[in-house]
C-alpha cells in the first residue's frame, strides 16, 4: 500500500513554545486516519500544517513523494473541511460548492454540473439555490464536506467537523463521513478530541499529546495495547495500579499486585522497577478467589452495565464494570469482594 | 428566491413599551425637527425668495435663483436664455476633486484599516488612538499646517531640491493637487474607520478556506474579501466624498481662482453685502439633492445585494 502523506521529523515552534516535536508518521493511501488528543496537543497544528496554513520550523511533508512542506496552500492538491465551515456567505451553496473547481479552471457549465453532484452525494441538491445562512448546522456542514471534496483532492483533511454539531446529528454523522470516504477512496484525515468518534470510525489513530505522537495503531491496538500511561488513560477508562516488576522478557513481564499477588501481563516497557499497570474495568469480574480485593464503595447504574467503586487496601481507587443482566449479582456497598482479571485484561505500560 | 428566512431584527410595532411609546419617542422627533428638517426646510424656503441686497431675502416668491444657477440671459437679463456654463463646471469640477480625493483615500485607507484590525487586540486600540490624534487641532488650523508644509519654500521643496531630486520647486499650492491632498488629509479618517469596524468583523478562516479551494492572494481579496467588507467601503467611501464636495476649507486655503469648488461658492453666498442668499440656498438644494440621489441609489443597490 502506498503512502499518501509522509510526515517527516516535523517540528513547529511559536517564538519559544514547540508545537510539534519531531513529529513522524505515515499515512496510507485510501485510509481514515485520525489525529487524536486533548486540545492543545498539537493535532490540529500538525493538521495545518499539512494543509499550509501554518509552516514548518523543520521536517519535511510528502505527498505521495513529494515534499509539499514549503508550497503555499492553494498549490496543495489537499482540502480542508473547517471547524467552523468557514462557508463563504455571500455565495449560493452550489457556488460554494464550485469554487474550487472555478479555481482550478473548469468551466462554467462543467463546475455546475459537478457541484450539482457532489450537492446529491450528501443529500443536498434542493438546497443549491440557498445562501449558506438559511441552512441548519448539520446542512452547512455538508456543504463544507461537499464543497472540499468537489476538487478531488488527494487528501480531504478534516478538522473536528463534527463538534459543532449536536449528539444526534454528530452520530449520523459519523456513518456518512466513512460512508463517503469508501465511496470516494479519498484519503481522510480527521482531527479530533473525541476517543468515540476516533474508534467508530479510524483505520488507524494517532494520539498525540504535548506535541508528540504517543502511539499510533488500529482502534483495537491502542485501546486494547497501549504503550503508556497517557494513552490508557485518554483512550477509554482504566484503572492504574503502581507495581513492582519481578521478571521481564519478550514482550511479558511478572509482576507483584499490591495485596502481594503476582501476575504476568503483557508488558510495553521491560525494564525493571516500579511501573504501571492499566486493567480495564470491563474486563474485571468478582469472584470467589482473585489477586485483588477491594471494598465497595458506591454502585453507579449506567443502563447497560453497571460501575462498581471499591477501593484496594492501600487505599487506591478502583474501578469495575459488570454487564447489567439478570445473573449478575450486585455486591452491597460496604462489602469486601474478590476480583479476578479475565485473561490479557492487565497490561505493564511505559510511564 | 425565497427570501426572509430569517426573522428581521428588530421589535417592529413597538413591543414592549407599551403605552410609554409615544412619549419616549417624543425627544427623538423634537431633535429632529429643529435640528434637521426645520433647517433644511428654512433653506429650501428661502432658494425661492428675492434676494435683499445687503443679504437678506424679501418675501417674494420667484424662480430667479434657480434660473441664476442654469441659464445665462445676458448682463441685463433680456437676452434669449443659453445654458450658463459657470456653475455647472464648479459643480463638475467639485465632483471631480472629491472623486479623486475619495479613491485617494480608500488606497490609502483600505491598507492602513486592515493593517490596524490584523495587529493584536490591545495594539489595535493604540493604531486607532494614533489615527485620530491629528483630529484634536482645529482643521483651519492643519490645513494652513499644509500649505505652509507644500509652498515653494517650505520644508516638502526645500527637502526635494536638497536631495537633488528637483532644480526648482515644485509649484503645489494653488493647484488641483493641492485641493486633493488637502481633502484627502481632512477626510482620510472616515475612510479607514468604518472600512476598520468591517475588516475586524471578517473570518479570516474564509481566506483560508479560499487559498486550500486553489485561490491567490489577489483572488481571494477581489472574491471574497472586499465582497464581505463592501459595506464598510461604501460607508467609508460616502463619508469622505459627500463633505468633500461641500468643503470649502482646503480649496480657499490650499487653492486659488481655477480650484473653486460648491462649497466656497455658497459660502460667498452668505457673505457681506455681495451676498445673495436666495442664490447660496439654491446651491445647496441643488447640491443636496445631487447627494441624496446618489446616496438612494447606494441603498438600492445594498438593499439589492442583501435580497439576493
Amino acid at each position: 500500500m502506498s503512502t499518501a502523506i509522509d510526515v517527516r521529523s516535523v517540528v513547529k515552534h511559536y517564538g519559544t513554545m514547540t508545537a510539534l516535536h519531531q513529529v513522524s508518521m505515515a499515512i496510507r493511501d485510501n485510509e481514515f486516519f485520525t489525529l487524536l488528543g486533548p486540545s492543545g496537543c498539537g493535532k490540529t497544528t500538525l493538521l495545518r500544517c499539512i494543509a499550509g496554513f501554518e509552516s514548518v520550523s523543520g521536517g519535511d511533508i510528502l505527498l505521495y513523494g513529494r515534499d509539499i512542506a514549503t508550497l503555499e496552500p492553494n498549490y496543495r492538491p489537499v482540502n480542508t473541511v473547517f471547524q467552523q465551515y468557514a462557508l463563504f456567505p455571500h455565495m449560493s451553496v452550489l457556488d460554494n460548492v464550485a469554487f474550487g473547481l472555478k479555481m482550478k479552471g473548469v468551466g462554467l457549465a462543467e463546475r455546475r454540473a459537478r457541484a450539482g453532484k457532489m450537492l446529491e452525494m450528501v443529500h443536498l441538491s434542493a438546497f443549491a439555490d440557498r445562501m449558506p445562512s438559511q441552512l441548519s448546522g448539520g446542512q452547512q456542514q455538508r456543504v463544507a464536506l461537499a464543497r472540499a471534496l468537489a476538487p478531488e483532492p488527494k487528501v480531504l483533511l478534516l478538522d473536528e467537523p463534527l463538534s459543532a454539531l449536536d449528539l444526534k446529528l454528530r452520530q449520523a454523522m459519523r456513518v456518512e463521513l466513512k460512508t463517503l470516504q469508501e465511496q470516494t477512496g479519498i484519503t481522510f484525515i480527521f482531527v479530533t478530541h473525541d476517543q468515540e468518534e476516533a474508534l467508530t470510525m479510524s483505520d488507524r489513530i494517532a494520539v498525540m499529546s504535548q506535541g508528540r505522537v504517543q502511539q499510533i495503531g488500529t482502534a483495537r491496538e491502542i485501546y486494547e495495547a497501549p504503550n503508556n500511561r497517557f494513552v490508557a488513560d485518554f483512550i477509554g477508562e482504566t484503572n492504574l495500579l503502581e507495581v513492582e516488576v519481578v521478571t521481564a522478557s519478550g514482550g511479558m513481564a511478572e509482576v507483584v499486585l499490591p495485596g502481594g499477588h503476582r501476575l504476568r501481563c503483557a508488558a510495553a516497557d521491560t525494564t525493571p522497577g516500579r511501573h504501571h499497570l492499566s486493567i480495564r474495568p470491563e474486563r474485571l469480574s468478582i469472584a470467589a478467589e482473585g489477586p485483588l480485593t477491594g471494598t465497595v464503595e458506591r454502585v453507579v447504574y449506567l443502563g447497560t452495565d453497571l460501575q462498581l467503586l471499591t477501593r484496594l487496601p492501600d487505599g487506591a481507587p478502583f474501578t469495575l464494570r459488570l454487564q447489567n443482566s439478570a445473573r449478575t449479582q450486585v455486591p452491597e456497598p460496604g462489602s469486601t469482594v474478590s476480583l479476578q482479571l479475565e485473561d490479557g485484561a492487565a497490561r505493564l505500560l511505559v510511564d | 428566491m425565497a427570501g426572509g428566512v430569517l426573522p428581521p431584527p428588530s421589535n417592529r410595532g413597538g413591543t414592549g413599551w407599551g403605552p410609554l411609546r409615544v412619549p419616549l419617542l417624543i425627544p427623538t422627533w423634537v431633535m429632529i425637527g429643529i435640528f434637521l428638517l426645520l433647517p433644511v426646510l428654512l433653506m429650501a424656503v428661502y432658494s425661492f425668495l428675492t434676494k435683499e441686497f445687503r443679504g437678506g431675502v424679501i418675501w417674494d416668491f420667484t424662480l430667479a435663483a434657480y434660473d441664476q444657477f442654469f441659464f445665462d440671459r445676458g448682463l441685463f437679463g433680456d437676452e434669449p436664455p443659453v445654458i450658463e456654463w459657470t456653475y455647472i463646471s464648479i459643480f463638475w469640477r467639485s465632483i471631480w476633486q472629491a472623486g479623486v480625493a475619495t479613491l485617494a483615500c480608500l488606497l490609502v485607507g483600505f491598507p492602513t484599516a486592515w493593517f490596524i484590525a490584523t495587529r493584536a487586540p490591545a495594539q489595535r486600540t493604540v493604531w486607532l488612538f494614533l489615527i485620530t490624534i491629528p483630529y484634536w487641532v482645529n482643521l483651519l488650523i492643519r490645513t494652513v499646517s499644509l500649505k505652509f508644509l507644500i509652498r515653494d519654500n517650505g520644508p516638502l521643496n526645500e527637502a526635494l531640491i536638497g536631495l537633488g531630486l528637483l532644480d526648482h520647486p515644485l509649484p503645489l499650492v494653488n493647484t488641483n493637487l493641492a485641493v486633493q491632498l488637502g481633502l484627502f488629509y481632512s477626510y482620510l479618517p472616515f475612510m479607514v474607520l468604518p472600512i476598520y469596524a468591517a475588516v475586524e468583523r471578517y473570518n479570516f478562516a474564509l481566506s483560508e478556506a479560499a487559498s486550500d479551494l486553489y485561490a491567490g492572494r489577489w483572488t481571494i481579496l477581489r472574491e471574497i474579501v472586499l465582497p464581505m467588507v463592501r459595506p464598510g467601503i461604501v460607508a467609508g467611501c460616502i463619508l469622505v466624498f459627500v463633505p468633500s464636495l461641500g468643503a470649502f476649507l482646503a480649496p480657499d486655503l490650499l487653492g486659488g481662482a481655477k480650484t473653486y469648488m460648491i462649497g466656497s461658492l455658497i459660502d460667498e453666498q452668505f457673505k457681506g453685502s455681495q451676498g445673495n442668499w436666495p442664490f447660496g440656498a439654491a446651491i445647496a438644494v441643488i447640491l443636496m439633492t445631487m447627494v441624496l440621489m446618489v446616496l438612494m441609489a447606494q441603498a438600492r443597490a445594498a438593499l439589492k445585494g442583501e435580497r439576493k
